[in-house]
């Protein structure tokens, strides 16, 4: 499969779709050193972007990387359309620090919204300077020239040349313009449409090569031996208990950081298994049971003030009614379906890494820090592993190889086992908010203050597992992603006041999953709004509309989400049979107060005796401006629906002193096919909008529209996630 | 030990691979001996389904099958179903559906439905759901791959 090339015809016939850009990182490789041996990487120059060969075909050099979302789809439809050119004669490379450009991490709903626009300038810059290049060439003025499938016609009829006639092998040299006309959405033919993925028919048939699978010539296969206990020290390693196993090349230890190297992976994982090793004792993890006392107590090193509007404190000493309420959410795992993988070659003092890392070229300053080696010398090109949903272990798994590359001479892959993913990945925060509100004697809210508490830090890079066990240069301190977003609410109280209490630690490395911080902020913000509104004895939806009153695009979404889930007010526990009662739930989120509007209906059902909530139904409205694929933001929101129901409901890495304990998937269980609830979707047709991200937002809005339609169905309020039946029946025990 | 060299029935072929271990997973011997990537490694335990493979028409968990186990019983994996020039109707039907996100958990989808939809010629949604209920996929693809198997169901 690595050494053919697809046939292009046949593939085109078989399945019928226009996309000829196909995602075998060989192909796509070697096609890039044939076509292109170097080139600008430049944020403002047009050949950092796009390319086009004198046959026409455009490649598109997109720093922002395909993660399983179908966003690179998206990315060639924006190329394609702001062009004019056939899809057909499309090409992709991505993530390759040496051709693409470094456009940020593929990260935050941030790829159409952010790399989108910036590929969209880039091809109206060159859109225009081919129709300036045309008008001399066919003697015609610019104003009389149309372009249809990559050829420029004068309108008055007779002369053409197609682009690949007017770029001639050379390269734009220009930078981007940002008064370069761009397309009418009126007149878009491909972005707005439902374009099948191309990447989806390899994927399918075993003929798509995942990071996973990719093999460079002469490889070895490596382990990682992680410590017993989180923070142990490597006393002794008894390198004769692997002697033999068939083929062990190296048994690699630097520091912490132990790690087999072997002809055959099979070779790689039993040495990995027997390899005896001594390790100190450590047990520095809380106590699982005491998490939140722990939150509670870690040092907090600043306050953020996420909003402040009047005197919070004061409205609410002096407020009718009082209501208080704590929420917290478990720490969750990235849970890859696939384990972290990568391949390293360190050869004559650089390095070449293939890795699935959403950042590359961040990839590459770490591992050239940890190796002590010059940036430039280190090349790292992005091949498409197992959805991450944020910073999982591709980053991790990239420096283990680097580093048993660098011991062995040779390239090394490291496949990372179930157990390293679960017990290693980067995790996301445990996360606490105490609420309170205050509502005058007609149920208006009067005041609203909330703190809470999560660790320090925001983006960046996250230091790399290999370079910290052996004690190279790695970052210090945390980054959990912008975790304080959307701890400010949406709605206009006349005294508000949310402040985010940064600790000074946390129990395991921390890094975002899929919208991070938003999630779990939107859980007890959503959550707590519906106390309030029980407490007021309003509609869900009146309540949240009542104090939406600047925001049209807020209050047309809920109204199209209301006549969507054919909302009649709640349903305050209708009993289906026995011991099952049904409700409903209502959640809004406006993602990061400024972009992507997502709420939601969600139905469920609650049986009282087992204390298992089933989710039934998601009604979910989404306004993320312009679509760029309809059909690819409804699998986003899906995904979002099912993936996130998966978080509620059963999700919690668990762990003793020393060490995570949910190594796999019978101790960190996710959603399975029959417990996963039917979604119906609206997508707000904003065609003249921005066009904003669809990968996280939806999700957000998950956790709260669950906790609301339990309180409907049983009366008590889920406060933290994940919502077991264990917790369920203390509830219904308790109330 | 030597390797042994050992013949396997593959996708219609007879294939001799050198196993120094009879003992080593199916999997394995699939990946890294055949080249056949379409069975992937997701848990090594048997609990995801990504590594599935039909042996016999049945489906296996090939990550916790040990070689010795498979004699000469016959293997089909995914490259066996179909390839992008010759498409099964199951793979068209998941490209018709645009059935994945990042795909990883699809060759389990693909192979268990396909072996439960050689028994099962017009399932309900409620028994294509139990059927797969031992694959996991993490995208949360699965209300897509439900319908894409239930459109393989209706033009079968």
């Amino acid at each position: 499969m690595l050494s053919g090339k697809p046939n292009r015809r046949e593939f085109l016939e078989a399945t019928g779709i226009l996309m000829v850009s196909f995602s075998l990182p060989s192909f796509l490789r070697a096609d890039a050193q044939s076509a292109v041996t170097s080139k600008t990487v430049a944020l403002d120059e047009v050949d950092a972007y796009l390319t086009i060969d004198p046959s026409g075909r455009v490649t598109l050099y997109s720093g922002k990387v395909e993660l399983g979302t179908g966003v690179s789809t998206a990315l060639i439809q924006i190329l394609a359309e702001e062009l004019d050119v056939p899809l057909a004669s499309t090409a992709l490379i991505e993530g390759d620090t040496a051709l693409t450009p470094a456009q940020g991490k593929t990260w935050g709903s941030l790829t159409i919204q952010n790399g989108g626009v910036q590929i969209r300038q880039a091809a109206a810059t060159a859109r225009q300077a081919l129709l300036q290049e045309a008008a001399k060439k066919l003697s015609v003025s610019a104003s009389d020239l149309t372009v249809e499938q990559g050829t420029v016609r004068a309108r008055s009829g007779g002369k053409q040349a197609t682009y690949g006639e007017l770029i001639g092998g050379k390269n734009f040299s220009l930078k981007l313009d940002k008064q370069a006309p761009l397309k009418d959405p009126a007149k878009y033919t491909i972005v707005g449409q439902s374009i099948p993925r191309y990447d989806i028919p390899p994927k399918m048939t075993g003929q798509f090569t995942y990071t996973q699978d990719f093999k460079a010539p002469g490889m070895l296969h490596g382990r990682v031996v992680r410590p017993p206990a989180m923070g142990a020290s490597l006393q002794s390693v008894d390198e004769s208990s692997v002697k033999d196993i068939p083929g062990v090349v190296k048994v690699v230890r630097q520091g912490n950081f132990l790690g087999v190297v072997a002809e055959s992976e099979w070779g790689a994982i039993q040495a990995s298994r027997k390899l005896q090793a001594s390790w100190s004792a450590w047990d520095g993890l809380p106590e699982q049971s005491k998490l939140w006392e722990y939150v509670r107590a870690t040092k907090v090193n600043k306050d953020d003030v996420t909003s402040n509007v009047g005197n919070a404190e004061q409205a609410l000493q002096q407020a009718a009614k009082r209501i208080n309420a704590t929420y917290n959410f478990a720490i969750h795992s990235h849970a890859s379906m696939g384990p972290s993988a990568a391949v390293a070659e360190f050869k004559e003092g650089k390095l070449t890494c293939w890795s699935a890392s959403q950042a590359p070229h961040d990839l590459r300053t770490q591992l050239a820090a940890m190796l002590g080696i010059k940036g430039a010398d280190v090349h790292v090109l992005y091949v498409e592993g197992s959805g991450c949903y944020g910073r999982n272990g591709h980053e991790d798994a990239a420096a283990d190889a680097a580093l048993l590359s660098h011991a062995v001479g040779r390239p090394v892959r490291v496949q990372w086992m179930r157990d390293d993913e679960n017990g290693w990945d980067p995790k996301g925060p445990p996360t606490l908010m105490d609420l309170q509100a205050g509502l005058d004697a007609s149920g208006a809210v009067v005041a609203w203050y909330s703190q809470l508490y999560v660790p320090e830090g925001g983006g960046g890079n996250v230091k790399l597992l290999a370079a910290d066990l052996a004690g190279l240069p790695c970052e210090k301190g945390m980054f959990p992603g912008n975790i304080i977003n959307n701890s400010a609410i949406p709605y206009t109280f006349p005294n508000v006041r949310t402040v985010a209490h940064r600790l000074a630690e946390t129990p395991f490395r921390p890094s975002w999953i899929r919208a991070p911080g938003r999630m779990q902020n939107t859980f007890c913000n959503e959550a707590f709004l519906d106390e309030l509104a029980v407490a007021a004895g309003a509609d869900p939806f009146e309540f949240r509309l009542r104090y939406l009153n600047n925001d049209p695009r807020g209050t047309e979404l809920l109204k199209r989400l209301m006549s969507l889930s054919q909302w009649k007010g709640r349903s305050s526990g209708k009993s289906i049979s026995g011991d099952i009662s049904s409700g409903r739930g209502v959640t809004y989120v406006k993602y990061e107060l400024a972009r992507t509007y997502v709420g939601a209906v969600a139905d469920v059902e609650v049986n009282r005796k087992s204390g298992e909530i089933r989710v039934k139904h998601f009604a979910v409205v989404q306004d993320c401006g312009q679509i760029i694929n309809p059909d690819g933001v409804k699998n986003q929101i899906e995904g979002n629906v099912v993936q996130t129901v998966s978080r509620t409901l059963k999700e919690e890495v668990t762990f003793d002193r020393s060490r995570v304990t949910s190594l796999d998937w019978a101790s960190y269980r996710i959603l399975t096919f029959p417990e996963v609830p039917d979604v119906d979707i609206d997508l707000m047709a904003r065609p003249t909008e921005k066009p904003w991200g669809a990968g996280e937002p939806a999700a957000a809005v998950v956790p709260s529209a669950i906790a609301n339609a339990v309180f409907d169905a049983v009366g008590v309020r889920m406060r933290s996630v994940p919502f077991t039946p264990d917790k369920v029946l203390a509830a219904l025990h308790s109330a | 030990m030597p390797a042994k060299t050992t013949s396997l029935h593959v996708n219609g072929k007879v294939e001799r691979v050198a196993v120094d271990d009879p003992d080593m997973p199916l999997l394995y011997v699939l990946r890294d001996n055949l080249q056949l990537q379409g069975p992937r490694f997701g848990c090594g335990l048997g609990q995801c389904g990504a590594c599935t493979v039909h042996i016999d028409g049945k489906a296996v968990r090939s990550c916790i099958t040990p070689l010795s186990a498979v004699g000469k019983r016959k293997i089909v994996t995914l490259e066996g179903l179909g390839s992008l020039d010759k498409l099964a109707a199951i793979q068209r039907a998941f490209i018709a559906e645009q059935a994945a996100q990042c795909g990883f958990c699809i060759n389990g989808m693909i192979m268990e439905a396909a072996a439960f939809l050689a028994h099962n010629k017009n399932p309900s949604e409620a028994q294509i759901k139990q059927a797969l209920a031992g694959n996991l996929c993490r995208c949360g693809t699965h209300l897509r791959i439900v319908r894409a198997v239930k459109r393989a169901s209706a033009s079968a």
